[in-house]
């Protein structure tokens, strides 16, 4: 017993969560007593002070930081054998793990788990609002479970399972053994689950979850019941995750790349991830001031936002979106980078112009600093500033064309593999094409000032973020499968699930546009008689599509324990990921390959994006060669499936 | 890995995309403008923002209608077929002339609509020609209820909770909060400005149209948000101006409200009002719980056969008219919208405490 509480690992972490408990009611009551600040014990003084030190005393139990402590002590640290890296049974996955691999499979389950339970709000949401005014939830309730179902899809869905795939992926793709810090990486990961808990039981506090929106604008989460903290110190962990990933992406795609692989020879991925990176590291930390500002004025008294006593109100707005416009490019960008990458495959060609959709991404970027206000401009900012804001945010749409626009063009004339993730990707441009549209209507101020807070803005984030992230993660999630379990998925399942999902999605979600062009307003739990067709339409196609994603989770967990094994390279790509083993080994190369040429040279013969040392070197092919460039066929690094090549007829 | 042996796009395909993305962008196009998307336009304002509508869907049908044809050609005409399983795309890597297309077209139009959209924002918040002729609105949001305060003939001001605004008058509002953001908002007008705690924002309309509009709070405000709803009357400026007076006037206690939305003073169904409230007044039952109404439990506000069970006439009154001196125990305070004591006619108020008491009774 005794040594399994020295050991790091869960039961050390449960006895230190326990003196974590112990230690806040210790500060709290203390510092009380010490300044004779009536009553001594205050639930809510010591609530808040666990919720910020007991994960500490957790996450230190669970031995994320035993290396550092070792080191920082000057004490002798373990010699690294590399004991803690790679998988050896599921159990594996329960543990903090060093091994990019393992992080990435943890994050990405961790994240469909919370898919799941978001979704599950979203049921509830559309049985409350099947019909006008109340059935099964009250209004508290009701304002907690779509606070709760934002903030989870948000923060503990989208935004991970991004960095999950990328995680799993993104060494391999630019020839890397890991990421650049494999102790951060596991750090990042366990702050997560840490976050969801917390958002979690926030239904356990009295008075309820936090129910000011995911927005949680003040004053109203000022003066909202304790509930609130616990998305006010959730979102930290789940920022402070964010974060520390990001800078752990943008070392490891500067300084680890393999050698030949420039950045314009980087999968498209690897682009949007360091574009993405960017936005994390910069705009992140302005959420976590704006909370701290919500934390400070609720438990210090500090009147950020008490307009009687000298607060601003419109600065938490200004902050907030700071960071969470840009968090929709966040949100979106790492699944432009998923699309690319299965687009090129399944299409059989180049991706249409590389270089601009590299530059498009870090040019969204530039711009998506440049447009927080548009989410304020019914806010009562200073009007001048709405105008060029306006010009900002459709300015937006050049880049995100061109984006679209190029992956119409390498559909073009290529050999149209339709499988499952090739549905999602083609799925996910047309519905993208139309939250897009939808956005560019949004940027025009006197629609918005009519459409603000309706059912429209409720149409566009979901065709945006279900119609467009959760898109391309599904087509990443099946196009990676078989690379991350080495097993096959249910092709037929796969293709029941997209047309299921792509029917009963547009179901779901076109109405909105009409009631909230109509008048609906949004976050209300009761509403006008006249949209109760529609709200009743709505309600049934979303739980079929909630039903829908029942024959994703069957077709992954069935696939994953009993189909059939993968090849390493079914789809014959390019990309390094797939030149080895399903999946891979525990340092994914034997030796780390040297990169030859571009990532995506499909129709030339022979063409290879890396060769390994052992093999005999391929001729490299320019990056740039146009159509109908010929290389003479390489003998190593080519996929096995290569046959004497076919006449060029072009 | 054999390339594509397949022939280039011939004109005729691009000819067969041009022909069904023409039709099907017309029909879209006329879809939507056939489509009745917007509510009743009830302000000049309405007009003008529904004339952008418009225009934007014009633009945005072809956009959608391109690169979905786009895809379905491309699939009809390049989907992998049995035997090509080995077969790859040609070797293109883009195009120059293309690309400088595709980013200056797109770049074009959204200059273009910018500069429309701008006009347009210009149009709906210009001052009055008359700027004395204006008609100015104080208008208050707190939780959760809207009160409204004019300016009146004699100089005195007039508070209500009742919006009357005259047709045909340019009038301006001027918001404030008392307690957290909300959004005072006519969806018929199509103008909303946020009610921010600690300075005044504002917005101007010019209503064209007699009739009784919802006033919708459009800002998550707290557990009443979705009953913050009152009415707007818009009258022709004659009845305004008598309206206005009146209310200037010293009122007799009794006296039967101008406009519509009012109901006859007599035979007072105490039970439909408790349900339905009287068109002003949020419904009771919206938020409370009574079996002999049918009322459902879950509400915001205490189960009414439990707490005013017992209770006397004086004290139920009490309990609508200020609903701050004797809130339930475990309920938010402000809640209740404090404003009963003016949305409901003192006889509607009696017939109401005289249902609840007997219907309450054990």
């Amino acid at each position: 017993m005794l040594s399994a509480v020295r050991q790091p690992g869960w039961t050390r972490a449960m006895a230190f969560s326990a003196i974590g408990v112990a230690f806040t009611y210790a500060l709290s009551v203390g510092a009380r007593a010490g300044f004779d600040y009536k009553p001594f014990l205050d639930g809510e003084a010591v609530l808040q002070i666990g919720l910020i030190s007991v994960p500490f005393f957790f996450m230190v139990g669970l031995g994320l930081f035993d290396y550092w402590g070792y080191w920082m002590s000057g004490k002798p640290t373990r010699p690294e054998d590399h004991s803690g890296h790679g998988a050896k049974n599921w159990k594996s996955y329960f543990y903090p793990n060093t091994d990019h691999k393992v992080i990435g499979v943890q994050y990405v389950v961790h994240s469909f788990f919370y898919l799941f339970v978001g979704g599950l709000f979203a049921m509830l949401i559309r049985a409350e609002l099947a019909q006008p005014g109340r059935q099964f939830l009250d209004a508290n309730t009701y304002n907690g479970v779509f606070s709760v179902h934002a903030s989870l899809l948000i923060f503990l869905f989208i935004i991970p399972v991004f960095a999950g795939l990328a995680n799993y992926v993104l060494p391999l793709m630019i020839g890397a053994p890991d990421m650049a810090f494999p102790r951060l990486n596991a750090l990042s990961f366990w702050l997560l689950p840490i976050a969801g808990v917390m958002m979690l039981s926030s239904f356990f506090a009295p008075g309820g979850s936090f129910a000011s929106g995911w927005t949680a604008y003040a004053p109203l989460s000022n003066s909202a019941p304790i509930g609130q903290v616990f998305f006010t110190i959730g979102v930290q962990f789940a920022g402070a995750s964010s974060i520390a990933t990001a800078l752990n992406f943008l070392v490891t795609i500067i300084t680890m790349r393999a050698p030949g692989m420039s950045f314009f020879r980087m999968p498209l991925l690897v682009w949007a991830n360091f574009a993405t990176s960017l936005l994390v590291v910069i705009a992140t930390p302005f959420i976590a001031a704006s909370q701290f500002f919500i934390l400070l004025d609720r438990a210090l008294g500090f009147n950020f936002f008490d307009n009687g006593q000298g607060g601003d109100v419109l600065m938490y707005q200004h902050v907030f979106w700071f960071y969470s416009h840009p968090a929709v490019y966040i949100m979106i960008l790492p699944g432009f980078g998923i699309i690319s990458e299965v687009l090129a495959v399944k299409a059989r060609k180049p991706i249409f112009g590389y270089r601009m959709m590299a530059f498009s991404l870090l040019a969204i970027v530039v711009l998506g600093f440049t447009v927080w206000a548009h989410h304020m401009f019914v806010s009562g900012m200073q009007n001048w500033i709405r105008v060029p804001m306006m010009i900002t945010t459709a300015i937006i749409a050049v880049p995100t064309g061109i984006k679209v626009f190029s992956w119409l063009a390498t559909l073009w004339r290529g050999v149209l593999k339709l499988d499952t993730p090739m549905l999602f990707a083609l799925g996910f441009i047309t519905m993208f094409t139309l939250g897009g549209i939808s956005g560019v209507m949004l940027a025009m101020i006197p629609l918005t000032i009519h459409v603000s807070d309706t059912y429209f803005i409720v149409a566009h984030i979901h065709y945006v973020l279900f119609g467009g992230s959760l898109f391309t993660v599904y087509a990443g999630v099946y196009y990676w499968f078989p690379k991350m379990t080495g097993r096959m998925y249910d092709e037929k399942l796969g293709k029941i699930h997209f047309w299921l999902t792509f029917v009963f999605f547009n179901v779901t979600f076109a109405p909105m546009h009409l009631i909230g062009v109509d008048g609906m307003p949004r976050r209300v739990a009761d509403y006008a008689d006249k949209y109760a067709e529609w709200n009743l339409a709505i309600s049934i196609a979303s739980f079929a599509l909630g039903l829908s994603t029942l024959i994703f989770a069957y077709n992954m967990i069935a696939s994953w324990r009993g189909g059939p094994r993968a090849v390493g390279n079914p789809w014959r790509a390019l990309t390094l990921e797939w030149q080895v083993t399903s999946p891979p080994p525990v340092f994914n190369f034997d030796a780390i390959p040297t990169v030859v040429g571009g990532p995506y040279e499909y129709g030339v013969p022979g063409a290879v994006h890396g060769v390994f040392a052992d093999e005999e070197k391929a001729a490299p092919v320019a990056a740039g060669a146009g159509a109908g460039a010929t290389a003479t066929a390489g003998s190593g690094g080519a996929p096995s499936l290569e046959k004497p090549s076919a006449p060029d007829h072009d | 890995m054999a390339v594509d042996p397949r022939a280039r796009t011939s004109n005729r395909t691009i000819g067969q995309m041009v022909v069904v993305g023409v039709i099907a962008s017309a029909i879209g196009v006329a879809w939507g403008l056939y489509i009745d998307w917007f509510p009743i336009q009830g302000s000049s304002q309405a007009k003008k923002i529904d004339e952008l509508w418009d225009v934007l869907l014009i633009i945005a049908v072809p956009v959608f209608v391109m690169v979905v044809v786009v895809i379905l050609f491309a699939v009809r005409d390049y989907r992998q077929r049995p035997g090509e399983e080995l077969l790859d795309g040609p070797n293109v890597h883009g195009s120059t002339r293309l690309e400088i297309i595709w980013t200056t077209i797109p770049a074009v139009v959204i200059f273009v609509l910018v500069g429309y959209a701008a006009t347009i924002l210009s149009d709906i918040e210009e001052a009055p020609a008359n700027a004395a002729q204006e008609l100015k609105i104080d208008v208050t949001g707190e939780q959760f209820a809207w009160t409204f305060k004019y300016k009146g003939a004699d100089g005195k001001d007039v508070n209500t909770t009742r919006l009357y605004l005259p047709k045909g008058r340019s009038v301006k509002f001027n918001v404030r909060s008392k307690d957290v953001i909300h959004d005072f908002w006519i969806p018929e007008m199509r103008m909303k400005v946020d009610a921010v705690p600690g300075i005044v924002t504002s917005y101007r309309i010019t209503p064209i149209r007699e009739g009784n509009y919802p006033v919708v709070c459009a800002e998550l405000c707290g557990l009443g948000h979705s009953v913050m709803r009152q009415t707007a009357y818009v009258q022709s400026a004659d009845k305004f101006d008598a309206w206005l007076a009146k209310q200037s006037a010293p009122a007799p206690a009794a006296a039967p409200a101008e406009g519509g939305g009012a109901a006859p003073a007599a035979a007072i169904d105490a039970k439909k009002l408790f349900t339905d409230g009287n068109g002003e007044s949020i419904a009771c039952g919206s938020c409370h719980q009574l079996a002999d109404a049918g009322t459902p439990a879950g509400g915001v506000g205490p189960n009414l056969d439990m707490v005013l069970a017992g209770q006397s006439a004086d004290m139920i009154k009490e309990s609508i008219v200020e609903p701050e001196k004797v809130a339930t125990k475990g309920f938010p305070p402000g809640v209740m919208p404090p404003n009963y004591g003016e949305t409901l006619k003192p006889e509607e108020l009696d017939a109401l405490v005289e249902y609840l008491v007997t219907s309450t009774k054990k």
